[in-house]
Order: C-alpha cells, then structure tokens, then sequence
C-alpha cells in the first residue's frame, strides 16, 4: 500500500496543457488548448488527496464524484472513470472545456489553498474526449412506455432533459429554431474553444439513445406550447430556449454601421461560417480597430473572433477592474496572450459618426469602484472630467442579454417581471406538464447549470408521468394524472413538496 | 401527421411550383404542411436555399391549408435570391424553411381598409388584403408595377378586394405614377378610411405614410431589416420607433408607419452593401467558369 499522500508528497505544479502558440493561434479556428496527453493526465491525478470532505464535489453544480472518477485515472481505468462522470454529468468534454472552473470546482479544491488546485475540468476533458475517441457511450437497457415528450430548445439544458427522458423510456422528440441543434454551444462559442465535431459527437449519442431533433422548427410560432398538450399528444413539455435578446446601451450612435451585438458576430461567423465568406454566404464586415464593450465569456470570444477574422486592434471596453470580469480565468488569459488591449474602468458614452454613417471611434469615460452594489461588486461611478476618444470602425456589444419574448407572447406561461419563465422548485411552470430550466428561468448562467437545470426537470417530469425508476415517489392524491384542469394544479404540487 | 411527415429531413423543403412573373420576380410554392396550418397575415419565413446559404427573410406571399403548402414571391436583388432564381426548379428543395416569424398583423377593428403593395411588397400584401377581407372590412387594394407586362395576381387581388388601384410607373394600364398616387387617390374618394397598410421598399412606405399623415389615419408598415436568426437573439434587426429601439422579427415586423425612422432603416439596409457586391461578383464569376467548362 502506497503512503498516504500529503500536499508535500504531491507534484507541486500543475501539469500545463499544450496550447497553440498565441501568435499563430490568433489567426486560425483551431483549438487553443489541446488537451491533456495520457501523461500529463495521469501526473496531475497524482496531484489529488482524495480528500474525505470532498470540497470539489461541493463546487461543481452537477456535484459530479470527482476524487472517484480521479482516482480512477490514477488506475488507468478511464473507461471507469466515464461512467462516474456521466452518471451525472453528459457532456464531459464539454464542460471540462467551457466550465468557469475557478469558481466551482477548482474554486473549492484543498489543494488551491497552498498551490494551484488540481485540474479537475483538464482530466474531464481528458475523459471525455478519450471517450469521444473511443466511441464509447452508455446506453441503459430502456424500456418503452407510452409517454411522449417534447423539447425546446437544443442547449445544454434541453440535451440533458432528452437524454435523461430517453432512458427512463420516453419517446423525446427536441424542438431546434436553428437549422443545427446545439444551442449556444453551436452558435456561441468559437470552435477555437469548443469544436463542433464534439458537440456533434454528443448529439450523435442522443440520436442513439432514440431522441429526434426537429430542426427549423420555432415553438410558440408553428404551433403554440399548449397545441404540443392538446392536438400533438404529449404528456410532458420541457422548455429550455436561452435568454437571447441582446441589451444595448441606449447611447448615441447606435444604429450606426459597424454597431453590432456579439450574439449577431458569433452567429454570423460560427453557425453561417462568415469566416470561409464568399463560400459560405454570410458576409461579416470589420474594420481594422473592433472595441468590445463587456468582460464576460461572450465578450472574450467576440474579440478573438475578431482577431481571427483579421482585425488588426482589438479592444475591451469594460466599465469595473479585472477583478470583477465575469469571463472564465482562462479566457480572459488567452485573450491577453492573443493582443487584446483592455480598457479597465472605461464606458462609452457616444459612438462617433464617421460622416458616411459608419463609425469612426468611441468616446468614453474613465470610471473609478464606489459602494458594492446588489451583486457585492463595487459600484462603477464616472469619474468627472476624464472623457476621452479612441478610433476604431466596428463596436461589439457583449453586455448581457434579455429574456426571449415568443413564448411569453404566444402562451399563457406565467413569467417573472423581467420575462424569463416563472417556476417552482420543482423547475414546472404555471401550466400543468410544462418545466423550464437553463438561462429562459435564471437569465445568462453556463453550460453545467443549464444541464443541472435540464436534468432536475427530467426528474420532475419523471415524477409527474409517475414512472417508477425517479428518486422521489410521486404522491398524488388523483388517481389519474392526466386530464386535470388548472384548479387541482396546486393542490397536486402541494402534495409533492408534503 | 407528424412534422416529421411534412418534410423529408435529408432533402429538406420540396418546391411544388414556380411562376416567373418577370426577369426578376418569381414565385415559389413550397410544401410544408405545418406551416400553412400556422401562418397568419403579416408573418414571414427564414429560408435557406442550400447548406452554405445565408438565412434570408421573405414574407409569406400566400398560404393554402388545404394544399398544405405555402408561397414566396422572390425579388432577385443580390447573390442569394438571384442564385435562387437559377436553382430553385419544381421537385427541388429548400435546404431550411422556418417560421412563420413575427407577430401576426393585426386584422378585424378596421372597417375600411386600404392596402397598399410596392415593388417587393405587391405579394406580401395579398395576405393582409385576404384577411381584411375576412374580417368583413372594405378593402381598397392599390398595386404598383413599373408598366403593365409586369403585373401579376390581378385575378387574386380583385377577389379579395372592393376596388383595386394598379399604377404604372409607365401607365401602361391603371394610374401612372407611384403608388402613392393610388393611396391619394383613395383617400380622395373615400372619408371614412380607418386604415393603410403598405409593404414595399423603405421609401415607398415612407411616402405612403407621408400621405397619410395630415388626416392622421393609422398607417402600418411591415418592416424589413436585414436578418439572421429572425428568433431575438442577434438584434441585427433593430429598427427605431418613435425613438425607441425594437427588434423587428419578435416585435414586428408591422409597426405604426408615422412612428418609424425611415433613414435609418435605409442606412442600416446598405450595412453589408460592399460584402454583398463581392458576393454577387463572386458567384458570377463562378456561373462563368462553369458556363466556360460545358
Ligand atoms: C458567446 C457565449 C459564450 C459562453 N461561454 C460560456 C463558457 O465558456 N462557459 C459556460 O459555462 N457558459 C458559457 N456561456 C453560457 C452558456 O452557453 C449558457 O448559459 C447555456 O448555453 C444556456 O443553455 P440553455 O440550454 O439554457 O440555452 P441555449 O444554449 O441558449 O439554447 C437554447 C436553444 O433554444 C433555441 N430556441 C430558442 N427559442 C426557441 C423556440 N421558440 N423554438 C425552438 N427553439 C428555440 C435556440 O435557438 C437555442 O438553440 C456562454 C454564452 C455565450 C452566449
Ligand atoms: C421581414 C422581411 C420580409 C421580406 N420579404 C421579402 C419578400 O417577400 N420578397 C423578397 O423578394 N424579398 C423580401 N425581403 C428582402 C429579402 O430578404 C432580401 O432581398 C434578401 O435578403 C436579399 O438577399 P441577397 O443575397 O439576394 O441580396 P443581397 O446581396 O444581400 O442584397 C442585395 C440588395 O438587397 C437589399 N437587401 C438586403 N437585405 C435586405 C432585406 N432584408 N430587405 C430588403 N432589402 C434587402 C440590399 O440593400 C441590397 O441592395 C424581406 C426582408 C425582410 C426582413
Ligand atoms: S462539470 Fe464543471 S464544475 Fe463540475 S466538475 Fe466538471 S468542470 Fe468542474
Ligand atoms: S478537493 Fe481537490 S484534492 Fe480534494 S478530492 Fe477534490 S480535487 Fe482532490
Ligand atoms: S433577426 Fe436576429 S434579432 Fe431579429
């Protein structure tokens, strides 16, 4: 029996991870960090304690077994440490690629509280791509039943609702607007970060387990929520289709040329490949200087987007200090290693016309950190006076997005004051069968979240239909769960949560 | 029947007809059976032409229940719609049809109505003239063409209209002159109108709401910015609306004709104005290799 290890007897430093170079990188869609090598991913497991209090698993929110699925790496069975992973987690290649894991599960690891904590996401992604490789993929035996369910969206969210129903038997049909299923995954985020082969490869396995993907199909508009439980026959309705609608700031000079959101240059450039224009059809015009106004996740992408798509000067534009930056560490890194300049404690105030209703520049204002505000965060105030200018032809919003009105519009879903869907903690909604979950209940949050979110809603449908195989043993006082009219909707929950 | 049944998913949306009504305007009837069940007057679609395409808005021109099947009436303008021209043939299919988008137009309080199709608009019209119509309103169309061998679904608007207005920018038949001189014309011969709705390029239904302005009459105009997911989620169709922001495929695409800023819907066309000049010559010199090869 090996000694126990100790935070001495560990490798002190982090296995780094091979990356493509920042100079060469920033002019191609490959991706940036290419993995862990069996090595590399067998020294940094060594690097786990195996702690009994098991903080990591706290941090994660799928709270995915973590030193298990690591100590299995350490025995070289990865295929063992799949199937620990994927019995809570699905998309493991995903997430250990797009996970803000400083803040989750990083953010806990004894490990982080005397060197760098162990590279949880890298050994997931690790597993995962092993297991994408590999082919490998876990089908349980799945006996049919005759509830059909229905889907919207194709996000993370509604990925792991399907899967999840798919294997407790139902027959789960997804509902996609776009002509590719992925949701953000798809549109969003570069392939320089996530490729779309994995994302692919993981609706491949969907389609395995019995799931269809309705593409070109907008729900609310073809037909409405409540058609999918009348005439359409299904039992259970799950909605998971993002937040959407970007903000702007309501300054002058918006609706000049050159003023776009990044949800439209994500878009253009990843779902239409505005980047291989005139092949592809979608054209994506940027002139030499592109700022980005925003420090999160959409914003680092909309600027190395930018980058590779040939800008020469690429600027952030955010109004608090690094500290507060909402992007994940290491994009925020990349993007520094790729020649983003960053223009902390800076907002626009007016975008400048260049006389040919195009853009010419920006001014801004320099801001300084007040009083916390809601979010705990200092409160940015301009600071008098310190109005400047800076050239640049194309201005990229990235500052947040809004709730998607369609279904508010064309259902009775009840929604919350700012018009994301209301629902209980059982994720339903105020119409009987219909749950919701990922960023159309929270507003923008990540990947693991909205996959959370779409499973605990697989469970709640599970208890709703009344199959057996769910955690909690549906309880209802009705003999009959189908047919129910809205009065005996509460006193149906209430006897859940009794 | 299933979605599933409406389409065949590897080939995607069959073309069951097409009409050309000129070199440059043609017509496409598509099947797609859910769609025409859900299509409403006013409502648009997003259409893919091939895998590589780009997405491009177009208004439903005509939806058939019973036929199942629902109708586009192109403008040839730039690369995409002209390459449609050339490839969109009877059995084919459309690589990606969605919809219908929009809120519908709003059709039933108005008593007497006047709607008026410009250019591009002449098809989108027809549907809110139809539903009009239905809602038991008088209905004054007013069509414009540039002369008369252009004009089409004369027969179409005189069902579903109490008085039709053609103009010819030639006067090769009915009044010459733009279309405003039939809205003028109408407002002329009738006191009582409750509204206009007008569908065609931004300047025409700019003059259409100048026109109406003095008397004040509801004047409603379907907007058409460029587009790309035509969902909410890219806001490259935002429009501005007594002075406020709106993004036109989820909170139009009609909007109150003297609440629009005209110019900077016609700025904001002109965006991709030099890319999509590329593409255009891109593609033609493409047709021209191929044509050189056979
Ligand atoms: C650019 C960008 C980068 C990001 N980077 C990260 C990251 O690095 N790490 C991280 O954890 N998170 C990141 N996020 C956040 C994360 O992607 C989201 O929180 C997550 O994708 C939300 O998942 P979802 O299932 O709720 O919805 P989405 O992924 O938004 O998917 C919703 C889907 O529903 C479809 N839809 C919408 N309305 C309808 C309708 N009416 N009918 C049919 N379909 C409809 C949409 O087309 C879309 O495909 C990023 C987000 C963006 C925009
Ligand atoms: C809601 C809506 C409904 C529409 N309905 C119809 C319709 O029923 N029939 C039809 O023929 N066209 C319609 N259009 C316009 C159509 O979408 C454009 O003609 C098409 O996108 C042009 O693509 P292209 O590649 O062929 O031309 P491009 O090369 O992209 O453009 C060529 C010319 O067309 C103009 N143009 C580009 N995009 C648009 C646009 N969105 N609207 C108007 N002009 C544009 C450009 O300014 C340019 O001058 C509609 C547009 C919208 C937004
Ligand atoms: S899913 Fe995300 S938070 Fe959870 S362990 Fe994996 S990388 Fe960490
Ligand atoms: S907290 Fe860190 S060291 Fe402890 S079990 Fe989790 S990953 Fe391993
Ligand atoms: S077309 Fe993207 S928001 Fe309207």
């Amino acid at each position: 029996m090996a000694k126990k290890k100790t935070i001495r007897t560990i490798p002190q430093d982090r296995t780094p991870m091979r990356e493509q170079p920042a100079g060469e990188r920033r002019h191609n869609f490959g991706e940036v960090a290419c993995g862990y090598a069996l090595e590399d991913a067998q020294r940094e497991a060594e690097r786990c304690l195996f702690c009994p209090e098991r903080f990591c698993v706290q941090g994660c929110p799928v709270s995915i077994d973590i030193p298990d699925f690591i100590r299995k790496i350490t025995e070289k069975d990865f295929r063992g440490a799949y199937d620990i992973i994927t019995a809570t987690n699905l998309l493991p290649a995903i997430c250990g690629r797009v996970c803000p894991q400083e803040t989750q599960c990083e953010g806990q690891c004894t490990v982080g509280d005397s060197l760098e904590p162990v590279a949880i996401g890298r050994l997931e992604r690790f597993v995962g791509d092993l297991a994408v490789a590999e082919g490998w993929i876990n089908i349980p035996p799945i006996e049919a039943n005759a509830f059909r369910v229905a889907i919207v969206g194709s996000g993370p969210s509604g990925m792991a609702c399907a899967a999840d129903l798919a294997k407790a038997g139902c027959d789960v049909t997804v509902y996609e607007a776009f002509q590719e299923a992925g949701g953000v995954l798809k549109y969003g985020i570069p392939e320089f970060r996530l490729p779309n082969s994995v994302i692919d490869s993981e609706i491949g396995k969907l389609i395995k387990l019995g799931i269809k993907f309705e593409c070109n199909t907008l729900v609310g508009r073809l037909f409405t929520v409540e058609q999918m439980l009348g005439e359409m026959g299904f039992q259970a309705v799950f909605i998971g289709t993002g937040a959407g609608y970007p903000s702007f700031m309501g300054i002058p000079g918006e609706s000049l040329d050159g003023v776009l959101s990044a949800n439209e240059l994500l878009t253009r450039c990843n779902l239409m490949q505005a980047r291989d224009f005139p092949r592809h059809d979608t054209p994506l015009e940027l002139g030499r200087r592109v700022a980005v106004i925003g420090a999160g996740n959409t914003a680092m992408d909309a600027m190395r987007v930018s980058l590779r798509l040939g800008a020469e000067e690429v600027h952030c534009i955010y109004r608090r200090s690094k500290a507060e930056a909402p992007a994940r560490a290491e994009e925020l890194h990349h993007a520094e290693q790729e020649g983003v300049e960053f223009h902390w404690l800076t907002s626009p105030v007016e975008l400048l016309d260049d006389g040919k209703r195009g853009v010419r520049g920006m001014r801004c204002i320099r801001m300084e950190l007040g009083e916390p505000d809601d979010s705990g965060r200092r409160r940015p105030v301009p600071v008098k006076g310190s109005e400047f200018e800076f050239d640049c032809e194309t201005v990229v919003y990235a500052i947040g997005t809004n709730a998607n009105p369609i279904l508010g519009q064309t259902s009775k879903l009840r929604l919350n004051k700012r018009g994301y869907i209301e629902v209980d903690e059982d994720l339903a909604t105020s119409i009987m069968g219909v749950y919701a979950g990922g960023d159309i209940v929270t507003g923008a949050a990540t990947v693991i979240e909205a996959m959370g979110a779409g499973r605990k809603a697989a469970a709640s449908i599970k208890r709703y239909l009344g199959l057996r195989d769910s955690e909690r043993v549906y309880r209802a006082a009705e003999p009959a769960l189908f047919g129910i009219g809205e009065r005996n909707y509460v006193r149906l929950h209430q006897s859940v949560d009794a | 029947m299933t979605l599933a049944q409406d389409k065949v998913a590897a080939q995607g949306y069959e073309i069951v007809t097409r009409l050309d009504f000129s070199e440059t305007t043609f017509l496409l009837e598509i099947r797609h059976a859910a769609l025409a069940r859900a299509a409403r007057a006013g409502q648009f679609v997003i259409v893919m032409s091939h895998e590589e395409g780009e997405r491009i808005p177009l208004t439903l021109a005509d939806f058939d229940r019973g036929r199942g099947t629902i109708t586009l009436v192109i403008q040839a303008a730039g690369k995409t719609t002209r390459e449609m021209q050339e490839t969109c043939q009877v059995g084919g299919h459309l690589h990606a049809v969605v919809g219908p988008m929009g809120i519908p137009s709003h059709v039933g309080s108005s008593k007497k109505v006047v709607c008026v199709g410009g250019g591009l608009g002449v098809a989108p019209i027809y549907p809110q003239a139809r539903a009009h119509k239905e809602a038991g309103a008088y209905v004054i169309g007013v069509v414009g063409f540039r002369s008369k061998a252009l004009m089409f679904w004369e027969d179409k608007f005189r069902a579903c209209c109490d008085q039709l207005i053609v103009c010819t920018d030639d006067g090769s038949t009915g009044i010459k002159g733009l279309v405003t001189e039939g809205v003028k014309q109408a407002l002329a011969e009738h006191a009582d109108i409750d509204e206009v709705v007008a569908i065609g390029p931004p300047i025409m239904m700019k003059a259409c709401a100048a026109t109406t302005k003095p008397r004040a009459i509801k004047t409603t105009v379907s907007l058409n910015p460029i587009m790309v997911d035509g969902t909410g989620m890219c806001g490259g169709c935002r429009v501005r609306v007594g002075g406020k922001v709106f993004f036109a495929c989820v909170d139009g695409p009609d909007f109150d004709g003297h609440e629009v800023d005209f110019d900077d819907l016609t700025q904001r066309l002109r965006r991709y104005a030099p890319a999509e000049r590329r593409a255009l010559e891109h593609w033609r010199e493409n047709c021209r290799m191929r044509g050189a090869q056979s």
